[in-house]
């Protein structure tokens, strides 16, 4: 039975995860896209709110640090609506679904170097990315049942969009993924690659050459890294229903899409959801293209101090910082594919090419000699 | 057309189909925007200041001995596109002139703010200031009287 009790890291570690992760970063984000995109409009965007004691510090932080906090309160007292004739249970099901799946996606993200004996990772699955992957495909229920129990066409036509839109591109994804985990084979015992994200950053920690979109140290393979990275990116974009693949929620012509008729603490539940679901994303592609939390002269995979660790910590949020805010400035510089263009590009273009990716590694790997 | 030319051509064509280019081409034009300067401003504390000429809310203007300029000719009420000057006048206590206005209402609301009035009167008695603030909180607090106009 004792077994089964968490020990006091592992509580430290799921706090953290949950806490900074999930809890922290999401109204940070939305803040920060909020702001930068009222820069791109020459805008001057939020900047009022303010979280009380941390304004008296001197007005040290920019302004509008609160209003995410602000407006989930606001989101709170609002009238949780059901919509007549919705599938109850379906209904409150949607934003569930779409929230827990990606929260739960985190907890094989390595996001720090080990302190003492501690990895810094909520659970060291040996098969995490197949569990990431698994896990990420149940976030389409929750759009689908969204669209589905509110009982509205333009929320059906979302929710339809979603779960075509998810199903092909997760397959783009999963290719990208195979080239990545292909890559991170290397000489001697690692001769083999590995689906443990954890030994995944560990094989990337040779100087910068040594990440996945770099060839994972054979520069032969420099262009299918960076192939496999691009396409990761564009089929990641897709699954976190991002302009310009936005498709099932685009706000001109279907309202909202799945969301239409969710209001109040559901609404942003769906939204934290999204948002939760980008941060999984980098993560992911932080993990498996770009060394996770290695960056070199700056953190020592060797070193196993606390403050080792926490800068390592650090180097992985800003990694999956640069990457969020490169997903905030795609949103507001292209425009909204058509439906078919969605689709030609998924299964016309993205899949053989993540096909022709990961047979040409092979292939490289095979005929260039292993590393 | 050269081979060197058909190849750059192909090559033209092949980045726009690729798509790529052309959306960091955008996104790099996006992130130049984040640092130009703000095109709005932060409402309570700075205030918009309205150009030279700009035509705002109307003003009857007073002479050097401070009695009013208008003498009740009704030019500008005939020169309104909007109809919205209305003049009652009466006998002049003042030599120079026979009449002046007992009552001159503006109507704000109906306004149009094109200044033909200020155009058409012979004796540069109305004009349009700069006011550019015109909240009112019901509709008869916009409709203006002489002794309103007078005070502006």
């Amino acid at each position: 039975m004792a077994n089964f009790l968490p020990s006091l890291p592992d509580v430290l570690k799921i706090a953290f995860c949950i806490g900074f992760f999930v809890l922290g970063i999401t109204p940070l984000l939305v803040i920060i896209e909020r702001r930068l995109s009222a820069f791109m409009q020459g805008r001057v965007g939020p900047n009022r709110v303010n979280i009380p004691w941390l304004q008296r510090m001197g007005g040290v932080l920019p302004g509008g640090l609160g209003q995410p906090l602000a407006d989930v309160i606001k989101l709170l007292f609002k009238e949780d609506f059901l919509p007549a004739s919705a599938d109850k249970a379906l209904y409150y099901a949607g934003p569930v679904l779409v929230l827990v799946p990606p929260a739960l996606g985190m907890i094989v993200i390595p996001w720090g170097n080990r302190i003492g004996n501690e990895h810094l990772q909520v659970a060291d699955l040996s098969v995490g990315v197949l569990f990431a992957m698994s896990v990420l495909s149940v976030a389409v229920y929750g759009l689908a049942f969204g669209g589905w129990a509110s009982n509205n066409k333009f929320s059906l036509m979302g929710g339809l969009r979603a779960s075509a839109q998810l199903v092909s591109y997760e397959l783009a994804l999963g290719l990208s993924i195979i080239a990545a985990i292909m890559l991170t084979a290397g000489a001697g015992p690692d001769a083999l690659g590995t689906v443990d994200p954890r030994e995944i950053v560990q094989r990337q920690t040779h100087g910068i050459l040594s990440w996945n979109v770099f060839g994972g140290g054979d520069l032969k393979m420099a262009p299918f890294g960076l192939l496999a990275f691009v396409l990761f990116f564009i089929a990641a974009l897709a699954e976190n229903n991002r302009v310009p693949f936005d498709l099932p929620e685009c706000e001109a012509e279907l309202v909202g899409g799945y969301h239409t008729e969710y209001s109040g603490i559901k609404f942003s539940v769906f939204m934290m959801g999204e948002y939760v679901g980008m941060i999984l994303m980098s993560s992911l592609m932080v993990t498996f293209f770009l060394g996770g939390w290695y960056f070199p002269g700056v953190t020592d995979p060797a070193d196993h101090s606390v403050l080792a660790g926490l800068l390592s910590v650090a180097v992985f949020v800003t990694k999956i910082m640069t990457i969020l805010v490169f997903y905030v400035v795609i949103r507001w510089t292209l425009p909204r594919f058509k439906y078919n263009q969605l689709m030609n590009l998924g299964w016309k273009r993205l899949v053989p090419l993540a096909l022709a990716n990961v047979l040409a590694i092979a292939a490289v790997g095979v005929l260039g000699g292993a590393k | 057309m050269t081979f060197g030319m058909k190849l750059k051509s192909w090559w033209l064509k092949l980045m726009v189909r690729l798509y790529i280019p052309a959306a960091l081409q955008g996104m790099r034009h996006t992130l130049a925007r984040v640092f130009r300067p703000k095109v709005t401003l932060s409402y309570p504390e700075e205030v918009h200041v309205p150009r030279k000429g700009y035509r705002g809310e109307h003003r009857l203007k007073k002479d050097e001995l401070g009695r009013m300029k208008c003498v009740a000719c009704l030019m500008c009420q005939t020169a309104c596109p909007a109809e919205c000057i209305r003049i009652d006048a009466g006998p002049s206590p003042w030599p120079d002139r026979e009449k002046i206005p007992i009552a001159f209402t503006i109507d704000m609301l109906k306004c149009i703010y094109c200044g033909m009035c200020e155009e058409a009167c012979p004796c540069d008695a109305i004009e349009l200031t700069p006011t550019f603030n015109k909240v009112a909180t019901t509709r008869e607090e916009k409709i203006y009287d002489i002794n309103k106009l007078l005070s502006r």
